[in-house]
């Protein structure tokens, strides 16, 4: 594998960058009332199928209306969580200066609080994207997604962990803010957890309190039967999420790196490891905007606060200065991406051969 | 039972709230209608019209949470242009009291929203704010007033005469109002009728550029004040104009030693005089309340310079973890160069660098 800072030379990254920010600086002059009226649209969207799929399930004793009222609220959660929550969290609308729009404010639909979650996926994942050891988002700290982790027997059951993950996401992202892995290693204390845990357990109160309560109270005797919906309705959102998520990053030939060759980067620098770390997942709009137009992941690496619906309209254009640097643009339909995180998670469960072998004494140096 | 049931209501919300979280029931409720939610402030266009071709005058019905506001004061109108929320303060012109609210806004040629509000419509919904502002007549009332406006400053003051009447004040007031000629005078068929309803109100219509049409003609003196009012010293004053009237006031005021009679209300922010890319004014971190000469870094370096650990991540535009509210003043977007002014926004600490005098809410 190339090294990062040899693919290009430093007259060539910084040409790079400077045609990178040109694109931004496009797409900022041109946003306007279309992008707006587009986000209020899919929240319009979203709000009236929760409303239709919570109503449905009070007619859950007739199976077509449960199943019918799972697969609204279902889509009413992934709406939600990726193509409206992930990005105001961005602070994609920030200069509306809506309030509704606003990253500070905004809360979504699952059991992880916008506060915590902002912190590790904006800046700990956004900023050191793909950097071992520091981005937290390479096995979330409980799987072995590089080759650059150290291998430990516990990893065995890395196949296991995914398994759990992708059927329990929320809790996973809720939990991935507390840094249980570190607290453990002695690199943070539970103090520093006060606050988060505080945010935790109101917001996971009451997301269960609709969910797994009131709801199901309300139906009276349906109450077994909503339970049942609106936990389904979350199960169809985590696994859609996990899915997506995993294949921005894990899918083979996406590349990770090492705290030393990203020191000192130049935003050249910096966004040639966002392409270089991130994959694309080709498909319809339809499945662009289930996916929080996550499907360009590259471009959303690049631009995390440009609103996701300019994405698509820009990818031909990433793509080409692609071509043109001679770098990888890593994209593939679902299955394929899917498929080819399966293999790593499956691969990585047993120890390295070759490569990673020369890296971990070095690695381990550094830690010492 | 009546005693019960806003305890009933009451539980009903707190229901409606725990079902509809985490978004809460406005954010459903302005789907059906943006004026059914509860917790912002919103009011609804009723009546639009023309007093003057650059000017336009409003009626606006607020919604549910509107809880008044006091003659003098202004609240903060929000629209959308061109995607982007924007905010302006302008005074409420009716009588204090008034169920729906009523603006006069003139068209500045270099003002954004100013000129966006000429094409208002009727059925157009506008965000409010709780009404705000020191500008305000005391309680008891003063037995002799003067009010004194200029322009599209006419509004507060308006709002004042309008609940004097209405209140049947029982001493003296004089209300001078400049404007360029005759047909520039905002409300001049409204003041007449309120002076013919209420004897112990004299308006006195002054105009800087006509020689004819007014009671009096050119700029403010100490003459126009004598004519007008001749008691003056011995009144309480209140002023809302442009600033060259306001300066000329205070000047003659000051003079007479009657500053502490003379109470005044501005809107027109400073010139931008100075260079964008030169480190002037002061940096204030309100709620800390540290204050700092502006050395023209990003305003992450210099709250952590004055001592500050503001929440942040990246320091490169990205994370968006260091958001903070900017409550007055300028900011230069390091990364695009743009200069924005706007009051109440949320800036970016990390790449934003202050533009003379600037207060953030950290």
């Amino acid at each position: 594998m190339t090294g990062l800072q040899d693919r290009l030379s430093t007259a060539q990254v910084e040409e790079f960058g400077r045609e990178l920010d040109a694109l931004r600086q496009r797409i900022v002059d041109d946003l306007g009332e279309e992008d707006v009226e587009y986000i209020r649209k899919i929240i319009k969207t979203q709000r009236a199928l929760e409303v239709t799929g919570r109503g449905l399930l009070f007619a859950g004793f007739l199976p077509p209306a449960w199943l019918a009222g799972v697969a609204a609220l279902s889509a009413a959660k992934i709406l939600d969580n990726m193509e409206i929550g992930h990005n105001v969290m961005h602070g994609q609308y920030d200069w509306t200066r809506i309030p509704e729009l606003s990253s500070q404010r905004f809360e979504w639909d699952t059991v992880a609080p916008s506060e915590n979650w902002r912190h590790s996926h904006n800046y700990i994942h956004h900023t050191y994207t793909n950097i071992v050891d520091k981005d937290r988002d390479v096995g979330y700290g409980i799987l072995r997604m590089d080759p650059a982790q150290k291998w430990h027997p516990y990893y065995l059951g890395n196949p296991v962990y995914a398994t759990l993950l992708a059927v329990l996401f929320q809790w996973g992202v809720m939990l991935h803010d507390l840094e249980v892995d570190r607290v453990v290693k002695g690199e943070r204390t539970w103090a520093e957890n006060v606050p988060v845990l505080r945010r935790i357990v109101r917001k996971a109160g009451r997301q269960v309190g609709k969910d797994y309560l009131l709801f199901p109270l309300l139906t009276g005797p349906l109450a077994p039967l909503t339970l049942l919906g609106n936990a389904s309705a979350n199960l169809v959102r985590n696994l859609w999420a996990f899915s997506i998520i995993f294949c921005g990053h894990f899918p083979a030939d996406v590349e990770s790196f090492t705290e030393e060759e990203t020191e000192n980067e130049s935003r050249g620098q910096w966004y040639l490891r966002q392409i270089l770390g991130s994959a694309n997942i080709t498909g319809g709009p339809l499945f662009h905007l289930l996916s929080g137009n996550l499907s360009h992941q590259i471009e959303h690496h690049l631009f995390p606060d440009l609103p996701a619906r300019r994405y698509p309209q820009i990818a031909g254009e990433v793509r080409e200065i692609c071509e043109r640097y001679g770098l990888p643009y890593n994209t593939g339909p679902l299955h394929r991406q899917l498929w080819s995180v399966a293999k790593k998670i499956v691969r990585l469960a047993l120890p390295s051969r070759g490569t990673a072998a020369t890296v971990e004494p070095e690695r381990q140096l550094r830690a010492a | 039972m009546t005693a019960l049931l806003p305890r009933r209501v009451r539980g009903l919300v707190s229901l409606a709230e725990a079902l509809l979280t985490p978004h809460g029931a406005d954010r459903y409720l302005e789907l059906v209608d943006p004026m059914l939610v509860r917790r912002e402030i919103r009011g609804r266009v009723t009546a639009v019209r023309h007093q003057t071709p650059d000017t336009v005058t409003f009626a606006v019905r607020p919604s549910r949470a509107w809880t008044g506001f006091q003659a003098g004061q202004y609240v903060r109108l929000q629209v959308e242009i061109d995607g982007v929320r924007r905010t302006r303060c302008y005074s409420p012109c009716v009588a204090q009291g008034t169920g729906d609210l009523e603006f006069t806004v003139k068209a500045d040629p270099n003002g954004l929203v100013s000129r966006h509000l000429q094409n208002i419509e009727a059925g157009a919904v506008v965000g409010l704010s709780p009404a705000d502002g020191e500008f305000t007549l005391p309680a008891p009332r003063p037995g002799r007033i003067l009010l004194l406006s200029g322009g599209s400053g006419i509004t507060p003051v308006l709002s004042m005469a309008r609940t004097l009447v209405a209140e049947g004040h029982p001493g003296e007031i004089v209300f001078l109002h400049y404007s360029n000629t005759p047909a520039d005078a905002l409300y001049r068929t409204e003041l007449a009728q309120l002076a013919a309803r209420h004897p112990g109100l004299k308006i006195v219509h002054a105009h800087t550029h006509a020689r004819r049409g007014g009671d009096l003609h050119g700029l403010f003196s100490a003459a126009h004040l004598e004519q007008a009012a001749p008691w003056f010293r011995e009144a309480e004053t209140y002023l809302c104009g442009p600033a060259p009237l306001t300066a000329a006031v205070r000047a003659l005021f000051a003079r007479e030693g009657l500053s502490a009679q003379l109470h005044t209300e501005e809107f027109t922010a400073a010139p931008l005089t100075f260079d964008t890319a030169a480190a002037e004014g002061t940096v204030r971190f309100a709620r800390s309340g540290r204050e700092r000469a502006n050395t023209g870094k990003p305003l992450l370096d210099q709250a952590e310079e004055a001592g500050l650990s503001p929440e942040h991540g990246c320091r490169m535009g990205i994370c968006f973890s260091c958001t903070q509210l900017k409550t007055a003043g300028r900011v230069r977007n390091a990364r695009t160069g743009e200069v924005s002014g706007e009051e109440n926004e949320e800036i970016q600490l990390c790449v934003s660098v202050p533009v003379g005098d600037v207060e953030i809410d950290a």
